[in-house]
């Protein structure tokens, strides 16, 4: 609620100031009344005790009229909600409703689409430093592609070159059909969105100010059902109104995904989405991306949580300045690990030579007295014959399971081997 | 040119400064101020002065008149375009399919409305106050057909030079204070242009005030056209010079 207040008590030091209009026009008055005292009553004994009265004429207004901080001036980076009710998680059966009414029908990708991206030699170079170098990659339409690499790998500069930010210095790449060039800036702009890892939303004003600012840009038919589709679907329908600056950063960064949702993009950019949210406000954005790959929307998810990578992403790359791998986490993980079955017994193998000699069995070593690492071809073939083979040899088998690596053991040994060729 | 755009930019601009009514208020503070004194002096010359001393009188407050558009602006000018940078909302705005001149634009009449507004407003009441409570020989001379042109001519045309010349300065500064402080600089040499007025060095004539308003409104749009060139979105963006500006 905006305070009726002329004036309001100063947050440091003493005294009040002018909080609305009417208090503005006091203090002008009194100060017009103050100066026109001292230069008409110049020289005489009378100037000091007038200009006095007005200044104690101005104080008692002051006083019978001051109240408290008026709501445009409330704090404008607060980490909780100012007031109401936290909305409800996103995810819902009204969301999905809001989301398909926000994003147009696609058809689901195939091979026959024409990729929403195509990188070729895309290289940055600021000055001396090589930002990114020489990448080509593509995203079908459709995917969910995540965009991996360690702190100025060159992840949000390639974002930038392909939202037309920054120039590259080489190479070539087709964003949603459009060639990136300097002068189809606008024509790609239209086609895609980008959530950048700072909300950079417009403290001073209201969330559904904030998204009707957009819509302007994006010139867009009907904004206001846009407006109230996209807070629908991040589920902040009911706090439209407030001022953004009264929002917790796990609120704001709703708004900004509501933003770049306006738009209906082919392809929208998340650069860092989940960065500095609570696990609830990461699981909203999660639950959001799903909804976006069930509606068809290309995603392309720069990020550094692997764990989000994985359970988002139909495909990943890793970006350390050059491209240093892509493909499906499967993939990847099959291509950089053998494959492998970790075995646990009660007591340790009098013969683990003799019992590891089956057939598909490449290798093996042992973890600890109890625990054997065996390197395989197929698990499929050696499991059941690893399985006969402990026990035939009476060996107390606690566990046999697969070894499974995740995208971070994939991402550490990329990254790791590149400190290592550095050093 | 899309018409929306500006106008989604001049808007969100004004709710702005409708949330910060400070902005509004220090710009109409201090030149009402600054009239204060001349003002009392225009008013206590009598009918019986001499030309030269009324003439003098009404160069200042004329003076004071042209000023106001010159050094109203510049300040919020100079911070729309690095002052969004430093809070952070320039990328995402970057981001959306405007064009560097519709933006620039947006902002530019965001600054000009409220400037020129108040410019107009203090001129208003000086003439009121002149007609109905100073002598009737300092009337006659500021009622005088072309001044009151060249003042109504001027004072927009000023507005907007002094409006690009801060915003060309807020595209490459990379601190607020040092742009707002470049852009008051930088419109000082127009006080010279605005003295020469005046003090009836430049003697204002119908012809003259239309004649150096066009070339105001060419100078304008040129200053519109280069500072739109300028723009240079990587530079914002990532605080390096690009190779082609987008």
């Amino acid at each position: 609620m905006r305070s009726q207040r002329w004036f309001q008590r100063r947050r440091v030091g003493l005294g009040w100031r002018p909080a609305d209009w009417h208090g503005w026009v006091v203090t002008l008055l009194a100060a017009a009344a103050a100066i026109t005292v001292l230069v008409l009553l110049r020289g005489s004994p009378a100037r000091i005790p007038v200009t006095l009265v007005i200044v104690a004429a101005y104080a008692v207004v002051a006083l019978a009229t001051g109240g408290g901080r008026p709501a445009e001036e409330a704090p404008a980076t607060t980490d909780e909600p100012s007031d109401g009710e936290l909305p409800g998680p996103v995810g819902g059966v009204e969301q999905r409703l809001a989301l398909r009414a926000l994003t147009s029908a696609r058809v689901s990708p195939s091979s026959t689409d024409e990729p929403a991206l195509v990188v070729e030699h895309l290289t940055k170079r600021f000055g001396d430093r090589v930002a990114v170098d020489d990448v080509s990659f593509g995203v079908a339409a459709g995917e969910v592609f995540g965009f991996l690499g360690p702190n100025g790998a060159g992840k949000t500069t390639t974002v930038r070159m392909l939202a037309t930010l920054i120039t590259p210095t080489s190479g070539t790449a087709r964003v949603a059909g459009v060639q990136l060039d300097a002068a189809n800036g606008v024509d790609i702009r239209k086609r895609i969105a980008v959530m950048t890892e700072n909300p950079g939303l417009y403290l001073r004003l209201t969330v559904a100010e904030n998204l009707r600012f957009f819509a302007g840009l994006y010139e867009l038919e009907q904004p206001e059902s846009r407006i109230g589709h996209a807070l629908a679907a991040v589920n902040l329908s009911g706090r439209a109104d407030d001022l953004c600056g009264s929002l917790s950063k796990g609120l704001r960064q709703r708004v900004a995904l509501a933003r770049a949702l306006l738009s209906d993009p082919a392809i929208l950019f998340l650069d860092e989405p989940t960065s500095g949210l609570d696990p609830v406000a990461s699981r909203d954005v999660h639950e959001l991306i799903d909804g976006l790959r069930d509606r068809g929307v290309t995603v392309f998810l720069t990020t550094h949580r692997l764990e989000e990578a994985e359970r988002l992403c139909d495909r990943v790359a890793i970006l350390n300045t050059t491209l240093r791998t892509i493909g499906r986490p499967d993939d990847l993980r099959d291509r950089l690990f053998t494959k492998s079955l970790v075995v646990r017994t009660a007591a340790p193998l009098t013969s683990p030579d003799a019992v590891f000699a089956v057939t598909g069995v490449d290798g093996w070593r042992a973890d600890d007295t109890t625990r054997y690492t065996l390197t395989v071809n197929d698990t499929r073939l050696a499991a059941p014959a690893v399985t006969r083979a402990l026990v035939a040899a009476g060996a107390d088998v606690l566990s046999l399971a697969e070894a499974r690596h995740s995208l971070e053991d994939v991402y550490l040994e990329l990254i790791d081997d590149d400190i290592e060729a550095r050093s | 040119m899309s018409v929306k755009r500006v106008v989604s930019v001049l808007r969100k601009e004004v709710r702005e400064f409708r949330r910060n009514r400070f902005v509004i208020v220090t710009m109409g503070v201090l030149p009402f101020i600054f009239l204060i004194t001349p003002m009392i002096t225009i008013f206590k010359i009598p009918d019986s002065a001499s030309g030269p001393q009324v003439k003098a009188a009404v160069g200042v407050i004329s003076l004071l008149m042209l000023i106001i558009p010159i050094v109203i602006p510049p300040v919020i000018a100079a911070y729309s375009v690095v002052g969004e940078r430093d809070q952070g909302t320039l990328e995402p705005v970057l981001t959306a399919p405007i064009r560097a001149s519709e933006l620039l634009l947006g902002k530019a009449a965001a600054a000009f409305l409220p400037s020129v507004a108040i410019a107009y407003a203090i001129y208003l009441v000086v003439l009121i106050g002149v007609r109905f409570g100073a002598a009737h020989v300092v009337s006659t001379v500021v009622f005088h057909p072309p001044e009151l042109l060249a003042q109504l001519l001027f004072t927009p045309l000023l507005a907007l030079w002094s409006i690009w010349v801060g915003i060309g300065i807020s595209t490459r500064a990379s601190d607020v204070r040092v742009a707002q402080q470049l852009a008051t600089v930088a419109s000082l040499p127009l006080l010279g242009f605005t003295s020469l007025l005046s003090f009836q060095l430049l003697k204002p004539s119908v012809a003259l005030a239309i004649g150096l308003a066009l070339a105001l409104l060419v100078a304008d749009i040129a200053a519109w056209r280069i500072v739109s060139r300028l723009f240079d979105r990587e530079r914002l963006v990532t605080g390096k010079r690009s190779r082609a500006p987008g």
